[in-house]
């Protein structure tokens, strides 16, 4: 098991060096120079070299990217070429801001999505199945950014009851964690929807039924607890995309997390932040994945790593 | 006859049907029967001609709708038709309990051997946690499983087919049913493991002085298992006799063919085999042919045949057929 997990762990490293040489090279492919984006406007021609050979942008990209692996081998991602700070820190002072966003929105989802699928399941084609079912299509059709300003105008103008965007107060967090949710939670409860028909169709259930067990019993002892795996695989997948940060969202609601830090760096040519900040996601969602893997192994007893 | 050797189950007129996109599939079509107390009946007939239905019917394991169940179900003279779900839920896995064919998938993947079998006293019986597994433990002793401490710790993968359907065998009796429904339960098996379930089968319904409802194709089982048959064709009884009498004396054309005593060429019926292949198919159970359902592959056929249902004659007790030659004789 511990064998397991650092194994998995060291496999990351080939990984992250894909990652990293996939996006250095991209990144050199953007049209502008950061040079002159960094240096503004009036910037004379001297300025502009200078900044330039400061950021090492004078060398040739493989000698750069070689530098950058260097560094990166001592865990230094370099500084922001904008604030001059570390790039782990500005990271790191984004990074928490995400998660909370991402796991108040996966809890959102996992509360709301994985009963009504089960509903959906228990009683099929009846009223209660088609609005789970619709409500759940128009969540995953719904594009992100105009569910996010409709609630603005309804609970942020209209009815004055949450702000509009930034950092604050719990207040802050229900409107742009429901319209991150919003997707997810259709996502969930279509997938449990459809695993949970299945469980509930398989023969163990019945067997379970021909004890006279309960029927609450029935579905989440027998049938729901066979029908985690895809649920379990699906919330981690999606946790892992709301970590690389939910750009839209957060752009529209002003919330300062990861993905704003992504966007506004690739407006500014900030290399290192973007390389940073990306490396540090890719590594995040690797380890969701360890971990999503990891609770397989705990849920069905079949899977074992060793 | 006294109460108590009265009949421990009384079918009348069930009608199992399946309300589908394409119509009405009639699966169990009038099916009478009696299961006296302490007796194996068995209950033969090809895939499709509702077998199944009527032992899901018993205990309403079909989900309803898309299955309408009608007629009487008598279980100790209670109506299992009548109860409502709590009811019918306390004599499921207590009174009556059910064996099915697939080993394999019947049993829950996530929950452990023993799990699954305390559970099921627990629900019944008034057992703590400790004392249902003590039970647990002893049941799977019974059914001869080695190891049974340590195997009631494991989950289903890491059993065998023949073990599993051990341990099914155990959970279908730990609460000591009057009833057991059997349906094909060694069918999955191999052969030899088949004979071993048999056997432990035969010799635990002593044991726990209970009736089975055997399910299965193979006329050897009957042979050693079956006090009584019900021989059933397109969801309905064709013939009812006491084993010995159905080998040796079958009436209905439809038995006579799965013994195989129809003379066919290249094909002898020499005992203790699966039910021969007739020539045709079974109707669509949608489009029922009028008159005697088996008409269409009857090599006996009257005009009145493809006309008229054929009657049920009773030929003695718990000697049934129901076919035209069988009617005609008695109006002669
Ligand atoms: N849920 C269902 N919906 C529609 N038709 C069904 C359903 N279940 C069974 N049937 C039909 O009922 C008929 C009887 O099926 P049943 O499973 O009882 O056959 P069986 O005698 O047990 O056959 P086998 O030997 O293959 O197990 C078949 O024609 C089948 O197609
Ligand atoms: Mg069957």
């Amino acid at each position: 098991m511990l064998q397991y997990v650092i194994k998995r762990l060291l496999s990351t490293v080939p990984v992250l060096i894909g990652i990293s040489l996939l996006l250095f090279f991209m990144l050199r492919m953007l049209p502008g120079d950061p040079a002159q984006v960094l240096a503004g406007q009036m910037a004379t021609q001297e300025d502009i070299e200078r900044i330039r050979h400061q950021l090492g942008l004078d060398r040739p990209v493989y000698v750069q990217y070689v530098l950058f692996l260097g560094r990166l081998a001592k865990f230094d991602l370099g500084r922001s070429a904008r604030t001059q700070n570390p790039v782990i820190q500005e990271v790191w002072a984004r990074l928490p801001n995400t998660m909370l966003l991402a796991g108040v929105a996966i809890t959102l989802a996992c509360l709301f999505g994985i009963p009504a699928g089960i509903i959906s399941a228990v009683r099929p084609y009846t009223w209660l199945d088609y609005l789970v079912t619709s409500t759940a299509l128009f969540g995953i059709s719904m594009p992100v950014f105009w569910l996010g300003l409709m609630l603005v105008v309804i609970f942020s103008v209209m009815l004055q009851w949450l702000p509009a965007g930034g950092m604050g107060s719990w207040k802050h967090v229900i409107l742009p964690s429901v319209t991150l949710a919003a997707f997810v939670v259709a996502f969930i409860a279509r997938m449990t929807r459809s695993t949970m028909m299945e469980t509930l169709s398989q023969d163990y259930t019945t067997t379970a039924r021909s004890k006279g067990l309960q029927e609450s019993v029935v579905i989440i002892k027998h049938a729901l607890k066979n029908a985690l795996i895809p649920i379990i695989t699906v919330v981690g997948l999606q946790f892992g995309m709301l970590l690389g940060g939910a750009v839209l969202t957060e752009t529209v609601f002003a919330w300062p997390g990861l993905g704003r830090l992504i966007v506004d760096s690739i407006l500014a040519r900030d290399y290192p932040v973007i390389q940073g900040a990306i490396l540090i996601f890719g590594l995040l969602y690797i380890l969701v994945n360890l971990i999503v893997d990891l609770i397989y192994a705990w849920v069905d007893p079949r899977i074992r790593y060793d | 006859m006294s109460e108590q050797s009265g009949p421990l189950l009384t079918i009348r007129g069930l009608r199992t049907r399946f309300h589908t996109y394409e119509g009405v599939v009639n699966a169990v079509d009038g099916l009478d029967i009696e299961v006296f107390r302490g007796e194996t009946l068995g209950l033969v007939g090809e895939s499709g001609c509702g077998k199944s239905v009527t032992a899901l019917s018993i205990l309403r394991l079909l989900p309803c709708p898309p299955a309408e169940i009608q007629g009487q179900i008598l279980f100790d003279g209670t109506n299992l038709l009548d109860l409502d779900r709590e009811g019918i839920r306390n004599i499921r896995g207590g009174d009556i309990s059910m064996i099915f064919q697939e080993p394999m998938t019947s049993l829950n993947p996530v929950l452990t051997i023993g799990e699954q079998i305390s559970e099921t006293l627990r629900r019944h019986k008034d057992m703590t946690r400790r004392e249902a597994w003590r039970r647990c433990v002893e049941m799977l002793q019974l059914v001869q499983i080695p190891g049974p401490k340590s195997r009631s710790r494991e989950y289903p993968h890491k059993l065998s087919g023949g073990m599993r359907q051990r341990a099914m065998i155990a959970m279908a009796l730990s609460c000591n049913p009057k009833l057991l429904l059997a349906d094909e339960p060694t069918t999955a098996l191999d052969v030899t493991i088949q004979a071993q379930i048999m056997t432990l089968m035969a010799r635990l319904k002593e044991e726990f002085e209970a009736s089975i409802v055997l399910i299965t194709h193979d006329l050897g089982i009957i042979a050693e298992m079956a006090s009584r048959v019900v021989v059933m064709y397109a969801g309905k009884m064709v013939e009812e006799a006491p084993v010995k009498e159905l080998f040796k004396d079958p009436r209905h054309p439809y038995t006579q063919g799965l013994l195989g005593s129809i003379p066919v060429i290249g094909r002898k019926f020499d005992g203790g085999q699966r039910l021969q292949e007739i020539p045709g198919i079974v109707p669509n159970p949608l489009e029922m042919p009028l008159g005697c359902r088996f008409n269409p592959r009857c090599p006996r056929t009257m005009p009145i045949c493809h006309q008229q249902e054929p009657p049920v004659v009773r030929l003695a007790d718990h000697r049934r057929v129901s076919c035209w030659l069988e009617a005609n004789k008695r109006d002669d």
